[in-house]
């Protein structure tokens, strides 16, 4: 993809006003971060998402869905970057959408993320650090079903989900890609204990610990055994939409911060009149344009189904991570004392920035898969 | 050094004798310092005894003259005994914006009677000052500050505002920069001593990113200032301003060096798996390392009067941003762990906190931009700089 069609350029727009009039700081991220919601977003926002049919981007038309696919996806999730907006819609729309695609589970959780009434969340991590293949959480058949016990942790919302997909160890060593297998575990299950942990953000992500939960063999999501190949899909959607919010970030706080620069005076001028500022602004520019192609360019192969799109979601992921750390370091730096307070919205996307930056694998991941890939 | 071999082991075994174990233990969070002052209450009775048996002795400012409170050393024994405090991983007795900023600018330009009266309590970790420098308008541009003190006779009719003026609602005192004449801007500063508690004086804390408020927006209303409580001659506080920011920005320096040890990493079990992480931490090591060698250098070379006397810019700049990036790295070491806010596990959310609050490094006592600045102009020599 290099430029978007007129439906492309439409659903950016829609999505372009919508966030920024319903999804802004002040009336989302400010307001549930400063009444300390659990959930860390609102689900009249999330309702308004399905009203404007944004939910069904990643959901087939036979599901009632767009049918649309990753490059949709990132449009929306670069407006929400941008605006700094909680919402369910990376977790559930995106990835928890794609892990359950062509199965039985999409027959029941599709209707709930349709209506914005659903809430998924995805449960990979169980360090502190992203490594989807050292999965030890172990899956005993038992009788009909299954017994997990373990613990994951960094999973988004999952204080929130009505259902967590989960990957567990059916078979085989932390280590080994095969012996995976994805389960839907209702929020409720039994011996399942959920602890919702504030993040730096204000955003949500709770530690898991499951203790024995016994679960149907109906809760196995594609194939027993076999669950890398969608727990890759997923986490390739997830790393492709977590990039262009990441681009979004990054283009929002070089905003504020390009504003800041034409409005602040020192020295009887404007600081952006200093060309040491003026070109660390232009710097950031161009990274963040190079961050935004590569992010498009990872969604359009991954909608086309190209070899390469693996490849390239590492590369969006750690381009946008590391243009939108500089773009949050230089945005911070350049508004002086005033971007250090909490009543300034500048820093906000710093926190959001980290979070992000660290979801489905940091900057430091992504270079290993690149070099992995690449084969060296 | 073999001629410090005396006072090297003199001072270490008075350390061993003196230094309760309590004030060994690495500091963990600022609640863990000592600032001082007439409202500060003790931590711990160890926290108190290391701070008053260090001030008898005169070592809370070790080169300062002992008639002042001080202990009086050399450089180079100054240099002994911090390194001698180094090696048993003591607590600095005191924190302190008088230690640290005002003596050395008390010392070079006060009067005899301001040296006798203010350095012995700063010394003794008696009075907490706070640096009344920002503006809203005047930051960067510090000299364009408009806070006013008139000439009314027996005393100075001081009003205006400052902000980010740290600790403000802590201090007792303020060392504050005023407009006493509104013809030369450099040349119209004057620098005044004040008490917090003077009617006209309010302070409102500012909330930090990293969620505490240790800085404030300070107002001024008609406050009284007693005529001697200025420091050098009127309008000529600019020089003392700017001295006190060279000893700032040493001191700011020093937080490059981290505060357990140079690396990034706590110990071979935090091992990263990531061998790009690992390499990146190696680097920073390399950088950290070198600017700590740098550091013995410049404090010897400082204190021996070898050094530009702007090349505290060229320290605090490099201090600065090797402090932003070893907390960066710390949060990339600690993944999605260190993203936490307010769990336990997290300490609160200790490294995030910390993280956040290193940003203001590169922003307090004059911004990374600023440093460079001065190093272009005033080291470099270059043309319009
Ligand atoms: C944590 C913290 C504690 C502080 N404590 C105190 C304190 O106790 N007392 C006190 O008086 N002050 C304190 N300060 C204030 C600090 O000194 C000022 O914030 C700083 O000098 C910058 O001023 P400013 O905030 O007005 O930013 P501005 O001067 O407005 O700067 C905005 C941006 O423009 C850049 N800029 C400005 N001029 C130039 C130029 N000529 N060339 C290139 N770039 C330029 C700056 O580098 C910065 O990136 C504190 C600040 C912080 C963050």
């Amino acid at each position: 993809m290099s430029l978007l069609t007129d439906d492309q350029k439409m659903l950016k727009e829609t999505a372009a006003n919508f966030l920024a009039e319903e999804g802004s700081i002040a009336k989302q991220l400010r307001h549930w971060r400063d009444i300390n919601c659990r959930d860390g977003f609102g689900h009249g926002l999330w309702k308004q998402f399905a009203e404007l049919g944004l939910n069904g981007i990643c959901i087939p038309e036979s599901h009632g869905g767009m049918g649309l696919g990753a490059v949709e996806a990132a449009l929306v999730l670069e407006e929400i970057g941008r605006n700094l907006t909680p919402s369910p819609f990376l977790g559930s729309a995106v990835v928890g959408a794609s892990a359950i695609q062509g199965t039985k589970h999409a027959d029941r959780w599709y209707p709930g993320i349709l209506s914005g009434e659903a809430v998924l969340a995805f449960a990979v991590d169980e360090g502190p650090r992203h490594a989807p293949e050292q999965t030890a959480l172990e899956a005993r058949r038992q009788g009909n079903g299954f017994v997990l016990s373990g613990a994951k942790q960094f999973v988004v919302q999952g204080g929130s989900a009505d259902m967590i997909v989960t990957a567990a160890r059916t078979t085989g060593s932390p280590g080994e890609r095969d012996g995976l297998t994805l389960f839907a575990v209702p929020k409720d299950a039994a011996g399942l204990a959920v602890d919702n942990l504030s993040m730096v953000d204000s955003s949500k992500a709770a530690r898991l610990a499951f203790d024995n939960v016994a679960l149907d063999a109906d809760a196995v999501i594609g194939e027993v055994d076999n669950g890398w190949q969608p727990l890759q899909r997923a986490l390739n959607a997830g790393g492709a939409g977590a990039s262009a919010e990441l681009v979004g970030v990054a283009s929002g706080a070089s905003t504020m911060t390009l504003d800041y620069l034409k409005q602040r005076k020192q020295f009887g001028k404007l600081i952006g009149e200093f060309q040491a500022l003026q070109h660390r602004a232009a710097h950031l520019y161009a990274e963040i344009e190079i961050a935004r192609a590569a992010a498009f360019k990872a969604a359009a192969l991954l909608d086309s189904g190209d070899e390469r799109a693996e490849l390239f979601v590492s590369v969006a992921k750690a381009k946008a991570a590391t243009a939108a750390s500089l773009a949050v370091s230089e945005g911070v730096q350049m508004h002086g004392g005033i971007g250090m307070t909490d009543e300034h919205d500048i820093a906000l996307f710093m926190k959001r920035e980290a979070v992000l930056g660290e979801l489905f694998g940091d900057v430091y991941y992504h270079r290993e898969r690149v070099a992995q890939l690449s084969g060296y | 050094m073999t001629e410090f071999d005396g006072f090297r082991s003199d001072t270490r075994a008075w350390l061993e004798a003196n230094c309760p174990a309590k004030m060994r233990k690495p500091i963990r969070s600022e609640a863990d310092l000592c600032w001082g002052g007439r409202n500060w209450s003790f931590q711990s009775d160890a926290q108190q005894r290391w701070l008053e048996v260090m001030a008898e002795r005169g070592w809370t400012g070790p080169d300062w003259p002992t008639d002042y409170g001080g202990g009086g050393l050399s450089a180079a024994e100054a240099r002994v005994l911090k390194e001698e405090m180094q090696r048993i991983g003591a607590r600095p007795p005191l924190t302190s914006f008088g230690i640290s900023m005002l003596g050395p600018a008390l010392l070079k330009f006060g009067t005899e009677e301001q040296k006798k009266h203010y350095l012995p309590k700063i010394a003794r970790g008696q009075i907490r000052w706070c640096q009344g420098y920002s503006e809203p308008g005047a930051g960067s541009d510090l000299a364009g500050l408009q806070t006013k003190a008139d000439d009314a006779g027996d005393h100075w009719l001081v009003n205006g505002q400052k902000v980010w003026t740290s600790y403000a609602d802590k201090a007792d005192w303020i060392f504050c920069l005023v407009r006493t004449s509104s013809k030369s801007k450099q040349g119209g500063i004057s620098f005044l001593l004040f008490d917090m508690t003077t009617p006209g004086v309010s302070t409102k804390p500012i909330l930090l990113i990293s969620g505490s408020s240790p800085f404030c927006e300070t107002f001024f209303d008609d406050v009284k200032v007693p005529k001697d409580q200025i420091v050098g001659e009127v309008n000529k506080g600019w020089d003392v301003a700017k001295y006190l920011l060279g000893h700032e920005r040493e001191m700011i320096a020093g937080m490059g060096l981290g505060t357990s040890g140079s690396s990034v990493m706590l110990g071979p079990a935090a091992r990263p798996a990531d061998p790009s992480l690992r390499t990146e931490i190696a680097a920073f090591d390399v950088d950290a390392l070198a600017f700590a060698a740098m550091s013995e250098r410049f404090a010897a070379m400082w204190k021996a009067g070898e050094v530009h006397p702007a090349s505290p810019s060229m320290m605090k700049y490099a201090g600065t941003e090797l402090n932003k990036r070893r907390n960066q790295l710390a949060m990339a070491a600690g993944g999605s762990e260190a993203l936490e806010w307010d769990s336990e596990r997290s300490r609160n959310g200790a490294t995030a906190r910390s993280w956040l609050r290193s940003k203001g490094n590169s922003i307090e006592g004059g911004t990374s931009e600023i440093q460079l600045n001065i190093v272009a102009k005033h080291i470099l020599g270059l043309p319009g700089a």
